[in-house]
């Protein structure tokens, strides 16, 4: 079942149009990737989905309803990219007052407050303040607050910024089992490596459109090229083959380009035929990376004023 | 509606429980009522006694010099400039044997500025009633009681208010309506700043992205304007029982002697004696009149609501410049102008006004939402419905309810967008524009 859907949203400043027809949908469970350049729209996404902005146009299905923000907005979590707390307040106060607020109980936003401080080690902060933490443990408490009341819809922007790698790998584990108990994660982000590591399914918007959709698998076989690596014992210097071209020979490891009239067996019988003995063959995938930069390439490296009629 | 309260809740325990709000709450009654305590109790206990030994060779003194507070004159024989100190005078005062003016007064230390001017008092008043009974053959007594019984009349002011006469007092209503007046003037500006610092905090700690994904905007600004304003009330309210409280304890401290005697010295009345005492007896008399006369219940009761709406016309306005700014506090002082000056206006309004409490200047201005919580205030002690009908007090606080609503109503357009938006500096007229936009 989809939790959210979006159709054909649109959000257009003065002189952007920042969410040009966006349309997608996300599985309840999923770990879903929201990626693109700087500028490309994200945040007012984001907010829309949160119901900070209304859209100009189109709509949001959330859990199978027409999305209202003040009701709706109890079950989704957001913690935005400029991480905000107030500076001078308790900690556990804070997290209490922003648990309350997202229609907690007072006695189920302490509990809850207590177990998540229990679990993220995090006790002896309560009657820290803010401005006592350093850039990583307010992160860490702005991710707490942030899954406090348990919504069905977490919406992270850049959570491991600023995060030394066992912190980011401590929040990492938490996010899959949140998914893991049935929360949906909406993950928002410019580093590939980790969306390639967390995310299921993923969609690329620059300039305000949506440009790939997909799981992350079908999107890496979407933009493959074709290419082996082989490594193999007493490579010939050349070699001439109707089914493959090499693209890259290195001493004993060889990249090779297959053509679309052949296949992957075609060029391993070649080595075969030609007894050359094989150690390994595999296919090389783009990492999201590549694809990202192939994709965005050629656009503006920064969004462009314009104006919008 | 819980989340408001949850919101309301917050901003004034965070600030109630505040440190420099405490000690501010505390201390600066603790300093006003201590600081005149302390003038008071000084100026009292700081009069040194003198004693003068007066040497009148030539007799033009007649032998008698008023005592004053600080200086007591003794005409005693066989002092003289070298064993002034062991018979026990601080001073020796020559009076001129020939036919200049000048007297000298030999002591071993500074005369203090009050003492020497009491010295000087007394000899040109010896003087002139020696002057009055020689040439004129009045003797001072006679002229003092014929004062007195001239200084009988007395203004009684009186006017008619609902078919029956009361009394009146411009001096009470001045004071009333000038400190009213006054005292919303600058809370308008220490709980407006305070909304538009708190709504600055939350923008740049970008707390407010994170507020705004559970509550609406509109219910975020509320929510603070309601508290810092309970906080304001909270402040006021300490602030006069501290006050009351604290004078009264000052009082109980410095006797009732002390008092009168400080009252005394402040006036410096020659005819001190008997007359003095009934006098301020009468004049406290006449002051409890006054006072009654006053429509306390009125005079209050608006006050709090002029405070009130005042406030909440005012703060809105604030919260959205608060919004606009970014981290540069100097953009806040250009986007404030438009603010401030219609308060500064009011209050040059209600000077003005309260001199002529029903000309025209301050009948308008005071139903005007802009002017009318400080320029209504210094009218309403001049009696309701005398001065103030009761048409013009209501259509000033309808106007000034109303245009609460229009300021919160614009204010809050302006807010949604100014509080997720940065890095640029916003001026007026965008401002104007997001008032407008539609959503």
């Amino acid at each position: 079942m989809h939790l959210l859907e979006l159709k054909n949203l649109k959000k257009y400043y003065a002189t952007q149009k920042a969410v040009d027809d966006i349309s997608f949908s996300l599985e309840e469970g999923s770990i879903f990737g929201l990626l693109g350049p700087n500028g490309a729209g994200k945040t007012t996404l984001l907010r829309m989905i949160t119901g900070i902005f209304y859209p100009d146009e189109g709509e949001i299905i959330f859990n199978g309803k027409k999305f209202e923000p003040l009701s709706d907005n109890l079950f989704i979590g957001y913690m935005p990219e400029e991480r905000g707390l107030y500076k001078k307040m308790k900690i556990g106060e804070q997290a209490l007052y922003l648990g309350q607020l997202k229609g907690l109980s007072y006695k189920d936003a302490l509990e809850k407050t207590k177990y998540w401080f229990r679990r993220m080690e995090m006790e002896t902060w309560w009657g820290k303040k803010v401005e006592d933490l350093s850039k990583g443990m307010s992160q860490k408490l702005q991710f707490v607050i942030t899954v406090l009341h348990n919504p069905k819809l977490i919406i992270l922007d850049e959570p491991f910024s600023g995060l030394d790698p066992v912190n980011a790998n401590i929040i990492k584990d938490e996010i899959h089992q949140l998914a893991k108990d049935g929360a949906t994660v909406i993950f928002s982000t410019h580093r590939m490596e980790q969306v390639e590591e967390i995310c299921n399914h993923i969609v690329l918007v620059n300039q305000g459109r949506k440009i790939l959709d997909g799981t992350v698998a079908n999107v890496k076989q979407q933009f493959k090229e074709n290419l082996f690596s082989v490594q193999a014992t007493n490579l010939p210097g050349t070699m001439f083959s109707e089914a493959f071209e090499v693209i890259k020979h290195n001493g004993s490891k060889l990249v090779v380009k297959i053509k679309n009239t052949s296949n992957s067996n075609e060029v391993l019988k070649y080595f075969i035929d030609n007894d050359i003995m094989i150690e390994a063959y595999n296919e090389i995938l783009p990492s999201l990376n590549e694809i990202f930069i192939k994709l965005i390439e050629g656009t503006k490296n920064s969004r462009q004023f314009q104006k919008v009629a | 509606m819980s989340k408001i309260w949850l919101i309301i809740s917050r901003e004034y325990l965070t600030r109630v429980k505040n440190k420099t709000f405490i000690l501010s709450t505390i201390l600066t009654p603790l300093l006003f009522v201590g600081l005149i305590t302390a003038v008071t109790f000084i100026s009292v206990k700081n009069v040194d006694k003198e004693n003068v030994a007066v040497i009148d060779r030539a007799n033009i003194l007649g032998g008698k010099l008023d005592n004053s507070k600080a200086v007591t004159f003794l005409f005693v024989p066989g002092v003289d400039s070298l064993n002034y100190k062991e018979k026990g005078y601080s001073a020796i005062l020559y009076a001129p044997t020939d036919s200049s003016d000048t007297y000298r007064l030999v002591s071993k230390k500074q005369f203090g500025l009050i003492a020497e001017a009491n010295v000087e008092d007394r000899i040109n008043e010896a003087m002139e009633n020696k002057m009055l009974k020689n040439k004129y053959n009045i003797d001072m007594q006679s002229l003092d009681s014929a004062r007195k019984s001239a200084q009988k009349a007395k203004l009684d002011q009186a006017y008619y208010e609902g078919g029956e006469i009361k009394k009146g007092n411009s001096s009470l209503a001045y004071g009333i309506g000038y400190g009213s007046g006054f005292l919303i003037y600058i809370t308008l500006f220490i709980y407006g700043s305070m909304v538009m610092r708190g709504v600055m905090e939350e923008k740049t700690n970008r707390i407010a992205e994170v507020v705004v994904s559970s509550v609406k905007p509109f219910q975020l600004m509320i929510g603070k304007i309601v508290g810092i304003g309970a906080v304001g009330l909270t402040q006021l309210l300490l602030w006069i029982v501290l006050i009351i409280g604290l004078s009264t304890a000052a009082s109980a401290f410095l006797s009732p002697d002390t008092i009168q005697q400080a009252a005394n010295a402040s006036q410096q009345m020659p005819n001190a004696s008997a007359g003095m005492a009934s006098n301020t007896a009468k004049q406290f008399e006449g002051l409890k009149d006054t006072l009654g006369s006053a429509n306390w219940l009125m005079i209050v009761g608006c006050f709090i609501f002029y405070f009130l709406f005042g406030y909440l016309f005012y703060a809105s306005l604030f919260a959205a410049v608060g919004s606009s700014v970014n981290e540069d506090p100097q953009d806040a002082q250009a986007l404030l102008l438009p603010i401030t000056m219609p308060i500064i206006i009011a209050i040059v309004i209600m000077i003005n006004a309260i001199t002529n409490p029903s000309g025209s200047l301050a009948t308008y201005s005071s139903m005007i939402p802009f002017f009318s919580p400080i320029v209504m205030m210094a009218r309403i002690p001049f009696g309701v419905p005398g001065t103030v009908p009761y048409w013009q007090l209501l259509v000033s606080m309808s106007l000034l309810v109303l245009g609460f609503l229009g300021t919160t109503w614009i204010s809050a357009k302006i807010y949604r967008t100014g509080i997720l938006m940065y890095g640029k500096k916003v001026t007026w007229k965008e401002m104007w524009k997001w008032a407008f936009r539609k959503y």
